[in-house]
């Protein structure tokens, strides 16, 4: 599996521009916060175990870089379901970090999703939902 | 506190009682009216159950206060079920204390009622500032002689037979009988090419004209309805439709006078006194933009002060006292209006409505709008009342989301108040909504959610295990819209993933059984009285009854096609205006607009107040979402259409067409 899912939102969740139907390149959202709440969370490493396969590691890399976390390896170490230093850091940053104010952003299209009060706001403007619904017929319509 | 109760003093089982309740009252008083009670005698002090609220009268209670000593001042709110009183010392205030704490007195309705008293700092209530007549209203008193009312009220015979021309009907409240027009209260209109036959009574005539002639009225009415509400009757604030008739409505009470309450929009309400024999002119602003209404009640609150007839009930609380009601029987003078209304209160005007009735849409732009106006924003307003009314989860969801394994990431399109985001704890779920406020709501409950389209979901492809859409497809507009939102719900499916899709069903009886929709049918009159009297409310075009249930009896299933073209629907008229639903009732059309009615103080939700336009002149301002019902196997017949499903399990759940599916 190759996404990541972040309970504390946005840092590794597999987010995937829908604008202008995009393609692959559309992903991952760049994440940009102006606020950030570290939450203190109870540790529970089978949730963590279990949530790291699923962890988008260069999403989660380009986040840690840019709201300035703590170093996270460049993969995951070998035998990290044994490693409890490692997923101690990795429950901070995964689920403690947690943004508050700030953007997400489409790679391709450049077009700035706002999040407030921990919330993305994704939505499309009317145009937009147009022009994706128009490529998406005519995508079909190539299909078949 | 008294000291007494401070003391090792020991209580009987009678003064533990009265303590008990002592104390709940003045919690009661903290809690809903912001009045701190203090624990050392002052001056003044508050007379919990002494109020006007609970039918005891200015009468009745000031000689029992003054029997303890000089009452400087009875406060009496209206409609409160306490007074204040202020004396003129501390001792004589201890004495009230003492003697009429725990007191039984005798009510206006000869019930018994127990006064419970405590000290409070200051005796007074904030000014509700000064009030005037609502701008074009007015009362000209006495317009009628003794002699000519007991004539009037002799000419109503409320005891001809119901098949009389004179249209007679008992509504739950009231007794009623038009002249000139009948008036329809489902449309809040007239049917203007069926006048009544007799015209208005002649005993009407010379009077109208007199008024006519004096100045009073403008117009020469045609229309009359003649109400009689007996003590305890009343009729829901309502605005008279704009385009049934014209500028000035004028009402004469006879028989007893009664307390009509106007209120603004923005919330003001202006209780006016309408003395027996008096008229009651409504012109102007007063008759397009205020709703004026009768509370269902026993006893007025009205102007103790002799002298004081006509017009405003202040809410000078030295100066209320209670006023039992009589029968009274109103004659309202109307000119039905042949032309559209082009007043300038736009908001509140039916012809004027921006918003025209929704018509079923005919292009994916009309179907957007249409979702736009009926969907989204109605959510976005009826958010909070709407999550407070979605707590259960229901229990075939919770069995599916329990048994997905463990570390799945799900998620729930169309998340609503994220009910179902914390089922199972063991789960990696993200809910998403196109509502703003009920994201919110989610994010208050620790939930993961963000805001978005279900048409275009921002998760990468294949990136779900399970995807759940509870009560979303349906509020799609057209099935190529339907069938893309059951798409992008595919997509983000992993292989393998599967996708649990709850729509509502047009047959609300399956297997001969109710659905619990049905089955929770509470619906009063009364209410339905409210909804027909909101000028909001129009009456669309309800199309013939279709056949509920699938034409084609075979169980395979059809293509979608089938039902674009109405397979299971008599819905193929172009343009036709969506029907509005009665709720709690079966459905008659696939494609239609369910009430959304506030119960309760829509006041208390702040989103309500920022609304400020269409509803909010109404004391429960009813929304309109639109649905699509689905017919037996046309959420199956939508899923198929798509290549790369299979369908594991579908199934009917309390009114709902469920699908469970996979990703292959």
């Amino acid at each position: 599996m190759d996404f990541v899912f972040i309970l504390k939102v946005l840092k590794s969740f597999p987010w995937s521009s829908h604008v202008r139907g995009v393609g692959p390149r559309g992903f991952p959202l760049r994440l940009q916060a102006t606020e950030v709440r570290i939450n203190p969370v109870e540790f529970n490493p089978d949730f963590i175990v279990r949530m790291i396969p699923k962890v988008e590691w260069a999403a989660l890399l380009e986040a840690a870089d840019t709201l300035h976390l703590i170093q996270v390896p460049k993969e995951p170490i070998q035998g990290y379901e044994h490693n409890e230093e490692f997923l101690r850091k990795m429950h901070h940053v995964l689920l403690e970090v947690e943004v508050l104010e700030g953007t997400l952003q489409c790679p391709e299209s450049g077009r700035l999703f706002p999040i407030s009060r921990g919330i993305p706001n994704m939505l499309l403007s009317d145009e937009e939902t147009e022009i994706l619904i128009y490529l998406k017929k005519k995508k079909k319509k190539k299909l078949s | 506190m008294d000291s007494k109760h401070q003391s090792n003093y020991k209580l009987s089982k009678t003064e533990k009682k009265l303590l008990r309740k002592q104390i709940k009252a003045r919690h009661t008083l903290l809690r809903h009216e912001g009045i701190e009670t203090v624990s050392y005698a002052t001056q003044s002090l508050i007379v919990a159950n002494g109020g006007l609220g609970n039918q005891v009268s200015r009468n009745q209670l000031l000689p029992v206060l003054e029997k303890c000593g000089l009452v400087d001042a009875l406060l009496m709110p209206p409609n409160k079920p306490y007074s204040c009183v202020r004396y003129n010392t501390v001792e004589e205030s201890k004495k009230a204390y003492d003697t009429l704490n725990g007191k039984e007195i005798v009510d206006d309705l000869g019930q018994k009622i127990i006064l419970y008293l405590n000290f409070v700092e200051k005796a007074q209530w904030k000014e509700l500032g000064l009030q005037t007549l609502p701008p074009g209203l007015k009362v000209i008193e006495e317009i009628i002689s003794p002699e000519d009312e007991k004539m009037l009220l002799e000419s109503v015979n409320w005891t001809e037979d119901t098949d009389n021309q004179n249209f007679q009907k008992s509504l739950k409240h009231r007794r009623v009988k038009h002249f000139g027009y009948e008036f329809h209260y489902e449309s809040n209109n007239v049917d203007k090419d069926k006048a009544l036959p007799g015209g208005l009574p002649d005993i009407c005539e010379s009077m109208l004209e007199k008024w006519l002639k004096e100045g009073f009225i403008k117009h020469k009415p045609d229309q009359l309805t003649i109400n009689q509400y007996e003590p305890g009757h009343g009729i829901p604030a309502h605005i008279d439709t704009h385009s049934a008739f014209e500028d000035e409505i004028v009402s004469l009470s006879l028989g007893s006078e009664i307390v009509m309450d106007f209120k603004h929009p923005d919330g003001m309400t202006v209780p006016v006194m309408l003395p027996r024999r008096s008229l009651l002119v409504m012109a102007g602003e007063s008759r397009y933009l205020w709703t004026h209404g009768i509370t269902p009640r026993k006893f007025d609150t009205v102007q103790a002060s002799k002298g004081h007839k006509s017009g405003i009930i202040t809410s000078d609380v030295e100066d209320l006292t209670l006023n039992k009601r009589g029968i009274r029987t109103s004659f309202t003078f109307r000119k039905v209006k042949q032309t559209p209304c082009n007043c300038s209160y736009p908001l509140v005007c039916d012809s004027q409505m921006k918003e025209a009735p929704a018509s079923f849409p005919e292009s994916d732009k009309e179907a957007l709008q249409l979702e736009q106006d009926y969907v989204h924003r109605v959510y976005e307003e009826i958010a909070r009342h709407f999550s407070s009314t979605r707590h259960t989860p229901w229990p075939h969801i919770v069995e599916f989301l329990k048994a997905l394994p463990s570390g799945s990431l799900v998620a729930d399109i169309g998340c609503g108040n994220g009910k179902y985001l914390g089922i199972n704890k063991e789960l990696y779920m993200i809910g998403c909504d196109h509502s703003q406020n009920l994201v919110d709501i989610c994010r208050e409950r620790q939930y993961q959610a963000f805001v978005c389209d279900a048409l275009a979901v921002p998760i990468r492809s294949g990136s779900c295990d399970a995807c759940i859409s509870i009560a979303v497809i349906h509020h799609f507009a057209t099935a190529e819209r339907r069938v893309a939102a059951l798409q992008e719900l595919v997509r983000l499916l992993r292989p393998g993933g599967k996708a649990l899709i709850y729509v509502w069903a047009m047959e609300q009886e399956y297997n001969k059984k109710k659905s619990k929709y049905l089955r929770e049918n509470r619906t009063s009159q009364g209410m339905k009285e409210e909804i027909s009297n909101d000028t909001s409310v129009q009456e669309l075009l309800v199309k013939e009854l279709p056949n509920v249930g699938r034409q084609d009896s075979a169980h395979s299933v059809s293509s979608i096609n089938d039902f674009q073209d109405g397979g299971c629907n008599s819905r193929n008229v172009a343009n036709s205006k969506l029907p509005i639903h009665t709720n709690r009732t079966s459905f008659h059309s696939q494609d239609l607009l369910v009430p959304w009615h506030f119960k309760g103080n829509p006041g208390k939700d702040k989103r309500v107040e920022s609304l400020g336009s269409l509803g909010s002149h109404d004391p429960s301002p009813v929304f309109h979402r639109y649905y699509h019902v689905f017919c037996e196997g046309e959420l199956e017949a939508a899923c198929q259409t798509l290549s790369n499903i299979s369908i594991l399990q579908s199934y009917y759940d309390q009114g709902n067409w469920c699908v469970i599916l996979q990703k292959v």
